[in-house]
């Protein structure tokens, strides 16, 4: 069990971690989400011991190891670069945690073999890490990983530089592959897909702030608060600020959009009405949806998917729909929102309610 | 369709072809041209064939010279490669040091080399230099005029003192390009300094290791102004290069056929000894 208990790092005049508390269970899958700079790389590498937090302590199964140094802690790393000693064969590069840690030569023997299998480097392991492609180099330093069965495996961004088929593969294989050591396994990606994929819990970053921790999904149906809810949202969450009024949300005392079932009990006041971009659409999902006049500003097809930026009610949106279509931009639209789904966050950016239970979000 | 010839691409090349004609490749073919003719003068040229060749390559000039061209370089590059190295591992990474050291380490490459070589002369000279001086007050017997050794030492340190700048400059850009993800993954494994060095940052230096290496060898093996400001290539001959030696053919005695041989046999030595580095250097690297 990790424990963050308080911790901050502040470098020079820059806050990189405001105090963070965070209980990591062995065996545990957790995603730390955040854009660039929210601080994950800061945080993983206060988690590991490059950095020693300013104020704080870093627990282990209840021990302080907050000063000891990253090579007396059972640590694994992996980098968005493909990182291996590039005058070593595979083989080599594999067998290094082993060597350092003075296994004997039948073992690391045989774990770079099962190692090498796994992660289906078994051909390429007399071969430097130049000569491989990058797929293959990040293999290399998954595997590196492995052998070294750390209690704490740390990957910052593994997947974000290669082409997406590849990511595809390893993203599914990776939770397998660490689940079985009972490592405490901590991922960081910008992704929010990538986070829902990946599954287990979820720290959304923000700032060098952890705005909500929980179960991934839950975290996704149910922020806490608006930033967790924009951490969490790609494409951009839809957002337009309203004042709720009796039933419906107004905006100069007209009504724009009806107060669903899961809200009726907020309170009166202005709020910040928010909603995913598959939750806008152009035929009617239910019944209870809300109709609203809007403007194409332009439709970006993206293969059997459709990215449709309209201009709604004074704000930009944008709208995901299955299939092709090509609309021209200009064109005056219907849009239907699925009020079951809206989230309202109140003028503090904390959340009022929440969407309602027993409605499964639509894909990520 | 018939294919269109865009004669306007000549003219576009045309000045860099007359500005190497006139830079190279003409005054090449003068020394090919006198390097196989003799003249005695009134401007009167007798077909010499490969004579001055086998001349210049049967003369003891000619091999104690290059021994002592292979032999200063030897000692060069044995010193500058490893101290160059040595020196950029300890250079700061960030802050206020890091320009400072560079323009520190910069300052001797832009002094031009025969104020090098006048530097030298009068800081080692026993009755005014600062260096020669002390040696002398403090009982240490030191005179490069007449002392081989002293010669050569002196020379060695003043190399030392002008080059090893560009050695650490590489070196340092070379460090520089190494992400700091690899010591952070090479800190988590425990991996010693020497690993380090060894496995991450000798493999990742090892492409301007190559051109410092190169350079180097080069300069040093071409070796002229320094020398004949120090020494003029004295004591005796004990510092008389091939590049000294083919001035005094070819000024001093006038003797343009043997100086001819002589610069085009140098050339093609050079050529060839950077020739054999390099695909030595480059074939280690495709192996390992």
């Amino acid at each position: 069990m990790l424990e963050l208990k308080n911790i901050t790092k502040v470098v020079g005049a820059d806050t990189h971690i405001h105090p963070t508390n965070l209980v990591l269970e062995r065996g545990s899958l957790n995603v730390l989400l955040g854009p660039t700079l929210s601080g994950k790389t800061s945080l993983m590498r206060l988690m590991a011991g490059l950095d020693k937090p300013t104020t704080g302590s870093v627990h282990f199964d209840g021990k302080d190891v907050t000063g000891m140094r990253v090579q007396d802690r059972s640590v694994a790393m992996v980098y968005q670069q493909f990182i291996n000693y590039p005058a070593m064969t595979v083989y080599e590069n594999i067998a290094s945690p082993m060597r350092i840690s003075g296994k004997d030569k039948a073992t690391i023997d045989r774990e770079v073999r099962k190692a090498a299998e796994l992660m289906k480097l078994t051909p390429f392991l007399e071969r430097t890490p130049l000569n491989l492609s990058g797929g293959q180099q990040q293999r290399t330093a998954l595997a590196r990983a492995i052998v070294k069965n750390a209690s704490l495996v740390l990957l910052d961004e593994p997947l974000a530089n290669l082409d997406y088929k590849l990511r595809e593969e390893l993203r599914e294989e990776l939770p397998k592959l660490f689940a079985a050591s009972g490592s405490i396994f901590v991922y960081a990606t910008t992704e929010p897909g990538e986070a829902l994929l990946l599954g287990g819990s979820t720290a959304a970053l923000n700032q060098g702030r952890i705005s909500q921790f929980g179960t991934t999904i839950d975290i996704y149906r149910r922020p806490t608060d608006l930033v967790t809810a924009r951490t969490f949202a790609d494409p951009p969450l839809n957002t337009i600020d309203l004042i709720k009024s009796g039933a419906g949300f107004q905006r100069d005392g007209v009504t724009v959009l009806p107060v669903p079932a899961h809200l009726a009990s907020m309170a009166d006041g202005p709020c910040t009405v928010a909603f995913h971009p598959h939750h806008l659409s152009l035929t009617r999902p239910h019944e209870t949806s809300a109709t609203l006049p809007a403007k194409i500003i332009i439709a970006e097809i993206a293969g059997s998917e459709s990215f449709i930026h309209v201009d709604s009610a004074g704000s930009r949106w944008v709208m995901l729909e299955h299939g092709i279509h090509d609309i021209e931009p200009d064109t005056a639209v219907e849009l239907f929102v699925d009020t079951r789904h809206l989230m309202v966050f109140g003028s503090d950016g904390r959340a009022i309610g929440g969407s309602a239970d027993g409605h499964s979000a639509r894909g990520a | 369709m018939q294919k269109t010839w865009n004669n306007k691409a000549w003219f576009m090349v045309l000045p860099v072809l007359v500005l190497v004609a006139f830079s190279a490749v003409i005054p090449l073919m003068t020394v090919v041209n006198y390097s196989v003719q003799d003249t005695f003068g009134n401007n009167a040229f007798f077909w010499a064939g490969t004579d001055w060749f086998t001349d210049v390559l049967q003369s003891d000039r000619f091999w104690d010279a290059l021994q002592r061209n292979l032999l200063f370089s030897g000692i060069i590059l044995a010193i500058e490669i490893p101290l160059g190295i040595l020196i950029a591992l300890n250079m700061p990474k960030k802050g206020l040091g890091v320009p400072v050291c560079l323009v520190l380490m910069a300052l001797p490459l832009l002094i031009p080399w025969n104020v090098v070589g006048t530097i030298w002369q009068v800081f080692g000279r026993v009755d005014i230099g600062l260096l020669g001086y002390t040696m002398a007050a403090l009982g240490i017997q030191y005179n490069y005029v007449n002392n081989v050794f002293d010669a050569w030492v002196t020379l060695i340190v003043m190399d030392i003192w002008h080059w090893t700048s560009l050695v650490v400059l590489l070196c340092y850009a070379g460090l520089a390009s190494i992400p700091d993800a690899y010591y952070q993954a090479a800190k988590i494994d425990g991996a010693s300094r020497w690993a380090v060095f060894r496995y991450i940052q000798l493999p990742k230096m090892k492409r301007v290791l190559l051109i410092a290496f190169l350079l180097r060898f080069m300069d040093s093996f071409m070796i002229y102004t320094e020398p004949f400001v120090i020494t003029g290539g004295g004591p005796g001959n004990a510092t008389t290069f091939l590049s000294i030696d083919l001035v005094k053919t070819a000024i001093g005695q006038f003797d343009l056929g043997p100086a001819a041989a002589l610069s085009l046999i140098y050339f093609l030595i050079i050529l060839l000894l950077s020739w054999i580095f390099y695909t030595v250097m480059t074939n280690s690297d495709a192996q390992t």
